[in-house]
């Protein structure tokens, strides 16, 4: 058999363990569902007390849309190999012969799969309950905007991923500590040019800035207040998913490595 | 024909809180074919073995192949080839069946997905376990869960299989099932070699073509379960029953090569390996002399348990 077509098959059976995985808990698509949509009617009722543009409320419903996102790729990539090492499943994934990258790209495929169900949710709640206005004038860019967005950031996952593994415990941590703070920094829910340009133009080499700015200039105009323009941040995106998707592969190569040096691949009882 | 596997002055080193040396300049051939046993007590290096022989940890000295490639340079040539399961595994995932959970690892492998399905409802047949194939992992026993990791490790139909400690913590009925299908699968699969560790000496004797002790890093003996209970020699063998007490300053008597003392419902087996008959009236005197009464004596033909004490000077355990 092929590479390509054993990668392939590996890929695709990781995804699917984490589909049916996540459809076999009825309780979590509660709290996947109505826990984000409280996050969002918080920020909502907010930015109304302060009487804001009614484009703000959109801002948040985009925005906590994309927070499925991102904590999927906090907690369902970046530290997935760490957890996988402590349920004893790591090892067993190193002595396959499948490329490393075949069973991240798995996992992030099944990871998106079930947060954009999360996602889309939050999206169609949030503007049905709040009345949210957003107008699609271009759905072709939105789309190619949206599939950049998602190859940088778990292309990014893939990267932090081989780099918690090296970490240990201490990947809990740095999963919790890039959790709000990068709510902030990458404007989940307000502009992020709001930040001045310093902040702003730092927050951009965190590959869900540039899309969630994309994707409300795309939806809002220029209610957005655009950090740069969308055939730039498109550029930008492309180029961040590429870099990270060879930043990844070079990366798990020398964890890996390092890991069957120092003896990290497996637990210490094992 | 190339060993299946071949180890040479294998060093291995863990750094932490002080160097422990885990592998002490190892040196082992296994024939393509065999059913090879690692026999030692824990921590005697069986699993960092199995470790560097499975391409999860790099030796820090010496080399090692497997399948005539080298486990540092060849890793992807090797893991196409091989399998392993270890004891007291947790591995898979519990939301999923354990069908699921089978068919994922092997496509893992690169399995094509009608032979998947087939090897995995024979195996499960095999192994009793057909009736919980739809269940959830999660929901299953212990043993349960063990013979879903066997199943496992056969499924990718492997040309080499290393098992850590397989039927460790399981009961009776399941240790036998899964010793059987073992036995069958070498005998009845041309070329197929397979490494076991274990610390129990049945079923090293009883599986096992030849066997390599360990014991603190290094390769004591290799030899078939018959030759190395022969080099108990002239020694004798007994088994003696006695009431509670310290049985440790027996060790120092002249004449005594090995011992195990258990504790057992209110008495002590003690079992011994002398250099001949004569040193167990010594033996005797000791014990009484220290307070403590013989209930039951018995000599016995030497076994696995036997050779080890006498290579080793202590039992296993």
């Amino acid at each position: 058999m092929s590479d390509w077509a054993l990668n392939l098959r590996a890929g695709m059976a990781r995804a699917y363990a984490r589909t049916v995985g996540a459809t076999r808990e009825p309780s979590w698509v509660v709290f996947d569902v109505l826990l984000p949509l409280l996050g969002v009617a918080a920020y909502i009722y907010y930015y109304r007390a302060l009487g804001a543009d009614p484009a703000f409320e959109g801002f948040v419903v985009l925005g906590g849309a994309m927070t499925a996102f991102w904590l999927n790729v906090l907690w369902g990539m970046a530290a997935q190999l760490y957890w996988e090492r402590e349920v004893g499943n790591l090892q067993l994934f190193m002595v396959a012969p499948m490329s490393r990258m075949a069973l991240l790209a798995g996992m992030a495929l099944g990871g998106l799969f079930t947060s954009a169900v999360r996602a889309l949710s939050t999206l169609v709640l949030g503007v049905l309950i709040f009345q949210v206005h957003m107008s699609v004038a271009d759905p072709l860019a939105l789309a190619a905007v949206f599939s950049l967005t998602m190859l940088a950031v778990y292309g990014m996952g893939m990267v932090l991923s081989s780099l918690f593994l090296m970490y240990g415990r201490d990947a809990w941590n740095i999963s919790n500590l890039m959790q709000e703070p990068v709510y902030l920094v990458s404007g989940f829910y307000f502009p992020v040019r709001e930040l001045g340009l310093g902040v702003s133009a730092l927050a951009t080499l965190i590959p869900v800035t540039l899309g969630l700015d994309a994707m409300r200039q795309l939806l809002f105009g220029a209610a957005s207040q655009g950090l740069l323009p969308v055939w730039l941040e498109a550029s930008m995106l492309a180029l961040q998913a590429a870099a990270f998707f060879l930043l990844a592969r070079f990366s798990l190569d020398r964890m890996e490595q390092r890991g069957r040096r120092e003896g990290r691949l497996t637990l210490r009882w094992q | 024909m190339a060993p299946a596997i071949e180890v040479r002055s294998l060093s291995r080193v863990f750094s932490g809180r002080g160097n422990t040396l885990a592998l002490d300049n190892v040196d082992l051939t296994v024939e393509e074919g065999e059913l090879f046993g690692l026999l030692g007590p824990n921590g005697a290096g069986k699993t960092t073995l199995i470790k560097i022989l499975c391409t999860l940890l790099l030796p820090s000295s010496g080399t090692a192949s497997v399948l005539g490639h080298d486990v540092d340079a060849d890793a992807k040539q090797i893991r196409k080839r091989i399998n392993m399961v270890s004891g007291g595994e947790i591995s898979g995932y519990g939301l999923l069946t354990i069908r699921e959970n089978l068919w994922m690892f092997t496509q893992f492998y690169g399995v094509p997905g009608k032979v998947a399905r087939e090897r995995i409802d024979s195996l499960l047949e095999t192994f009793g376990l057909q009736d919980k194939a739809d269940a959830k992992l999660r929901t299953v026993s212990t043993g349960q869960r063990q013979k879903m990791n066997i199943i496992r490790g056969f499924a990718t139909d492997p040309e080499l299989i290393f098992l850590d400690e397989p039927t460790l913590g399981l009961d009776v009925s399941t240790s036998i099932a899964i010793r059987n299908y073992l036995r069958e699968w070498v005998r009845e699969r041309s070329g197929r070699t397979m490494l076991l560790t274990t610390h129990y000496m049945r079923e090293a004797e009883e599986l096992c073509d030849r066997v390599a002790i360990i014991d603190r890093g290094r390769i004591v003996a290799v030899d078939t379960p018959a030759g190395l209970k022969r080099r108990v020699g002239s020694g004798s063998s007994f088994l003696i029953e006695t009431t509670p007490f310290d049985p440790e300053p027996m060790r120092s008597l002249p004449g005594v090569r090995g011992m195990t003392a258990r504790p057992a419902d209110g008495h002590m087996n003690i079992r011994m390996v002398l250099d001949d008959e004569s040193v167990i009236a010594d033996v005797i005197s000791s014990i009484v002399s220290s307070g403590a009464r013989v209930i039951g004596l018995s000599k016995n033909e030497p076994t696995l348990e036997d050779a080890f004490m006498h290579l080793v000077g202590r039992g296993l355990e």
